[in-house]
């Protein structure tokens, strides 16, 4: 049923050192999760639940403290392994550089023939729909296509695994939507094993194929659901009764955890009216 | 006070003590340089003898008067200017280029037309610190942010009570970056030029001591004026942290 | 349209100007403050003169010196509080302190450590320059998007390539601010120190034309220093847009 075993993580948590008085904070309590080859999976959960955390351990931008994270079999170990592709929620554009410039600009540092690196700007940018803005700085377009800009970026260096954390939070609902349709479109094309992270419940129904569903701090995962959705999908599937139980299911485990990310317990208004 | 504060204040008693002590111990010439312990004390004698009562209130109130005349000149030029588009598109590189070039060296032209009153003092004062408060005045107005003047108009407020009730407090936080720039070059201003030219003021009893090779007396100035101009600048800036908590949005 | 209306207001403004001139003329009196004819061709006449030459040497020596010891100084000092987090927070207030100090007061200090001689000046004109370069420096630094960093690491660059080619492009455009300010405030320090105590130089020049009731001479050489200083900022200016657009 699932493909190979592509990266996985095992007994990790991460724990921020306390600073001064402020105690420290555990934003993963022991997760597991493996992950397979080809396969799209999405994490849903309430903000500062350590889904960005768990991204930057994947990715090893940031060392466990507990547990291991293995990738193709290798240990990750403090740097971003050769094969991994990371696409971040803030604008990584860079605004001295071009459209072009900035797709080239990690294949440039790693030594590949020019001939070489203007095809695979070409086919990315292309692909994303940026062909007319090659030459265009950054500051003249608008949001959305910045981050495109920056999963051209990623896309030329022929990631195995992309990681996108919440790539689409910044935009307006209609554009997340075909957003999710261009980062279908990559998955397919690039046969990439896709790892994203939403605050969005319908944007992970519609995406993955696996969700995993995180408690509020300290992170771990409540449930994982599989949406079992053929591969060729699109945003049109919001339609399907499926998708309506999906995130029906979704909101149902995570309604509680995201009242107490906001700081409430859920009996909220009996507990207020007893003080 | 906070642990950062701690370590400023203690980075700040450090060097003082080093230059103490190296003063003390003769690193540094005696002639060069008079310690620290040194100067408070002159400076507290020379307070205190009255010597220099009347420099104080030369100097302080030509600084005052400086003040006081570019903010009130500085605002209502720029709100003039503000008023009038085409006249602030011309001005502008004028005012770009206002505090690139060395106003000051016009300040012996000005001596030469006024003579050596606290006038031409006072007008070197001005044109320095003017220019600062009228830009201010400018980027405050236009920061007001649009939708406040259709909020006033919704309340149906004239052109005066639109004004001073929205415009003034929404532009408040930059007129306040110009009244401290006034400030602060109000000071310099006044300062550099009794140094240079001035028949009296603290500024050109620094000059004499100087050339007198009195350092007790120079130091003692020198210090009156440094620990003068950091309170000052001091309580302004305390007072726009304190402005700038509520007016989080929008801050220069 | 509006390049043609632009161009009709500054000429508008400059005769505005010469005519505020000619009237203070007309009310001073010609020892005082000469008209901006006679001040013209005795600009003409001066400004070729040997003891012109010898003079703006003298400055533009002392000021070149001083501004390369500024921004060396004041870039170490910038890069060191931007990377470093706790000296930042411990220092700006202190450096930004300083920047508003009468700098003036502590010249004859200057003197007494440096000499009379152009080391004076140019360790006066540094001072002054010093402070715009680190402050602008260090707000630069710390004003790099996280992100960036992030994004390098994931690109695979080694450190020296993160700091040639994303790191320095960042904080170019506002290192650049504090570069010009720094340009205009050296320039105004190495002035200053040749007002007060010099004998070559163009402000020794002014004080000198000033003390021999020589209008004429301290227009001039005014007018001089006035123009290099505003062809010299916008220079700088139009090139710092041009850094400032991009961002």
């Amino acid at each position: 049923m699932h493909g190979d075993l592509h990266a996985r993580l095992a007994g990790v948590t991460r724990v921020y050192p306390g600073a001064g008085a402020h105690p420290p904070v555990h934003a993963l309590v022991p997760v597991d999760l493996e992950l397979y080859k080809g396969e799209f999976f999405a994490i849903v959960g309430p903000s500062g639940c350590g889904k960005s955390t768990f991204l930057e351990v994947l990715a090893g931008l940031q060392q466990p403290s507990a547990g291991t994270v293995t990738f193709e079999g290798k240990t990750v170990r403090g740097e971003v392994a050769d094969g991994i592709g990371v696409v971040f929620q803030e604008d990584a554009s860079f605004p001295w550089l071009t459209v072009w410039d900035n797709a080239a600009f990690g294949l440039r540092r790693n030594g590949i023939r020019e001939a070489e690196v203007r095809r695979r700007v070409e086919d990315a940018l292309a692909f994303m729909g940026l062909k007319d803005f090659a030459r265009a700085y950054p500051s003249q377009l608008s949001g959305g296509m910045r981050q495109r800009v920056c999963i051209a970026r990623t896309l030329v260096l022929q990631p195995r695994l992309i990681l996108l954390d919440e790539p689409f939070g910044a935009l307006d609902a209609q554009t997340r939507l075909l957003m999710g349709d261009e980062v279908l479109r990559l998955w397919r094309r690039t046969g990439a094993t896709v790892f994203l992270i939403t605050h969005a419940l319908d944007e992970a129904a519609m995406l993955a194929d696996r969700i995993g569903a995180m408690s509020a701090r300290p992170g771990h995962f409540i449930e994982i659901i599989e949406t079992r959705w053929p591969r060729e999908r699109d945003s049109t599937i919001v339609a399907e009764p499926a998708f309506g139980k999906i995130t029906g299911r979704l909101w149902e485990r995570l309604r509680g955890e995201s009242l107490k990310a906001l700081g409430h317990s859920a009996m909220a208004p009996a507990a207020a009216a007893a003080e | 006070m906070t642990r950062i504060g701690i370590i400023r204040l203690l980075v700040i008693v450090a060097m003082i003590g080093a230059l103490e002590l190296a003063c003390r111990t003769g690193l540094i010439d005696h002639r060069v340089i008079i310690s620290p312990s040194e100067m408070a004390s002159a400076l507290a004698n020379l307070l205190a003898s009255g010597a220099i009562t009347a420099d104080i209130e030369r100097t302080l109130g030509v600084i005052i008067m400086v003040i006081v005349l570019s903010i009130v000149l500085g605002f209502a030029a720029g709100l003039v200017i503000h008023a009038l588009p085409r006249v602030r598109e011309a001005l502008d590189p004028f005012f770009a280029t206002y505090y690139a070039v060395p106003v000051f060296i016009f300040y012996p032209v000005l001596i030469a037309i006024f003579g050596l009153s606290p006038m031409p003092i006072v007008m070197i004062g001005v044109a320095t610190a003017i220019v600062a408060m009228i830009i201010a005045t400018l980027n405050g107005l236009d920061r007001v942010p649009r939708v406040l003047l259709k909020v006033a108009r919704v309340h149906r407020l004239g052109r005066v009570a639109t004004a001073m009730k929205l415009q003034l407090p929404a532009a408040a936080p930059y007129l306040f970056t110009g009244i401290k720039l006034s400030v602060s070059y109000g000071f310099i201003a006044v300062i550099a030029a009794e140094f240079i030219l001035s028949p009296a003021g603290l500024g050109r009893d620094i000059a004499d001591a100087y050339a007198d090779f009195n350092n007790r007396r120079m130091y003692a100035l020198i210090l009156f004026l440094l620990i003068i101009a950091t309170i000052v600048n001091a309580a302004l800036h305390a007072l726009d942290m304190r402005w700038a908590e509520r007016h989080s949005g929008g801050r220069p | 349209m509006t390049a043609t209306r632009r161009a009709v207001d500054t000429l508008v403004l400059v005769i505005v100007m010469l005519a505020i001139w000619e009237v203070l003329h007309r009310m001073a009196g010609s020892t005082a403050l000469p008209d901006p004819v006679t001040t013209m061709s005795y600009f003409l006449h001066l400004v070729p003169s040997p003891r012109f030459a010898a003079n703006a040497a003298a400055t533009l020596l002392a000021f070149s010196i001083a501004l390369v010891l500024a921004y060396a100084i004041g870039l170490a000092i910038g890069v060191w509080m931007g990377a470093h987090r706790l000296s930042g927070l411990v220092g700006e207030p202190i450096l930004v302190a300083i920047y508003s100090l009468p700098k003036i007061t502590l010249y004859p200090v200057v003197l007494l450590i440096f000499g009379l001689g152009i080391s004076g000046k140019v360790a006066f004109g540094a001072m002054h320059g010093i402070l715009p370069v680190a402050l602008l420096t260090m707000g630069a630094i710390r004003a790099i998007p996280p992100v960036y960093l992030r994004s390098a690491r994931t690109l695979h660059l080694s450190p020296w390539q993160t700091i040639a080619t994303v790191l320095l492009p960042a904080v170019l455009p506002e290192v650049f601010t504090g570069l010009r300010i720094g340009f205009t405030v050296t320039l105004l320090g190495v002035l200053l120190g040749e007002m007060f105590a010099s004998k070559l130089g163009l402000g020794a020049m002014i004080m000198n034309a000033m003390s021999l009731a020589q209008s004429e001479e301290m227009m001039t050489v005014a007018i001089v220093l006035f123009t290099f200083a505003a062809i010299a900022n916008g220079v700088l200016l139009w090139i710092e847009h041009r850094l400032h657009r991009r961002v």
